[in-house]
């Protein structure tokens, strides 16, 4: 995988564009089970994000991905900003320059690890680790971008019925069962534009 | 107090709202006067509800104390911000800043009356957790 220039601020742009759009959802499905500031927090993220631009895309995959990483970390302002940040981050430690889908595959698998201690949680818990999961997994399997993104969205929708156990949602208890996480919709937005973007090729 | 009152250990205190950070400060000092160094912060970074990191690491630097700096936090946003804060320490000053697992408004009290008899970091942190323990 090579990204240019160009690719990489049409990267940068595409997951901007898919949180900023979806603002309101989130804000609403974070209303019906945390505190209601998900999709302004994260629109102020990327907002940040895209105001490094033009610069931030003359930096290597790399450094670009460690750059969005802490803007995140510093702008998000909720407990996303620290986890979809760390994210970024640590994919930007862990990938090459020019990446094979394998460096992906191990630098995905470190990023997830990483979220996992900052959030102190696993899969099942009714959070984004709920989508980078299983997606890691289809990643890792040889999975195309349809099918990169086809779990990305089902996987946010199988939180759904899931207990909150982490996070403002815990707070609910059982009335958070019926809701989608926003966390888990922001990943699966992030995910779906970034694959989008990146046209991955089954590699089996 | 046995000692003078920038040797004593920090206290921060992180909220979601700037009016409760700044409130519990004003029972801290209360209670405590300038015995001990003392910061706060609370909003994310347009002045909402939230907490932000570079706040965070602000109020740190606020209340740094060679002695060391006690965090207490409210909701989970604030302790996630608060450990991220934390690692973007130098690595000298990392391990002289802990986070409470306290309420905020009880655990800041009680954590700057014991650092104002100048008790070191972890009994400042111990109070703190112990009292609704």
């Amino acid at each position: 995988m090579s990204l240019d220039r160009a690719a990489r601020e049409k990267l940068v742009r595409a997951l901007a564009a898919s949180v900023i759009e979806h603002a309101d959802e989130l804000t609403n499905l974070d209303q019906a089970i945390g505190d209601g500031d998900h999709g302004l927090n994260m629109k102020r993220g990327f907002g940040a994000v895209i105001a490094t631009l033009p610069g931030l895309a003359d930096k290597s995959l790399p450094e670009m991905l460690k750059t969005i990483g802490m803007t995140l970390v510093m702008k998000v302002g909720g407990a996303s900003g620290p986890l979809v940040g760390t994210f970024f981050m640590e994919l930007g430690n862990a990938l090459p320059e020019q990446p094979a889908r394998a460096d992906l595959v191990a630098a995905t698998d470190k990023a997830i690890n990483a979220v996992k201690a900052r959030g102190r949680s696993e899969a099942g818990q009714k959070t984004l680790l709920d989508v980078l999961v299983p997606v890691q997994a289809v990643l890792a399997g040889g999975g195309d971008a349809r099918a990169i993104a086809a779990e990305a969205a089902q996987a946010a929708d199988r939180t759904t019925p899931m207990l909150a156990i982490r996070g403002r949602a815990s707070f609910l208890g059982e009335r958070s069962i019926g809701h989608m996480d926003p966390g888990s919709r922001s990943a699966s937005l992030l995910i779906g534009a970034a694959v989008n973007v990146l046209e991955f090729e089954a590699s089996s | 107090m046995n000692s003078s009152n920038a040797r004593n250990v920090g206290i921060v205190i992180v909220s979601h709202s700037p009016k409760i950070a700044e409130g519990a400060a004003d029972m801290v000092r209360q209670m405590v006067g300038n015995a001990v160094p003392l910061a706060w912060t609370g909003g994310d970074v347009d002045g909402g509800l939230g907490t932000n990191v570079a706040g965070i690491l602000e109020a740190i630097e606020t209340a740094w104390s060679p002695a060391g700096v006690a965090v207490l936090v409210d909701l989970g946003g604030a302790e996630t911000n608060s450990e991220m804060a934390v690692e973007m320490l130098p690595e000298d000053r990392r391990a002289r800043v802990v986070i409470c697992n306290a309420p905020v408004v009880e655990g800041a009290v009680i954590a700057a009356t014991e650092s104002s008899g100048g008790s070191p970091l972890a009994a400042v942190k111990r109070s703190a957790e112990e009292f609704y323990a």
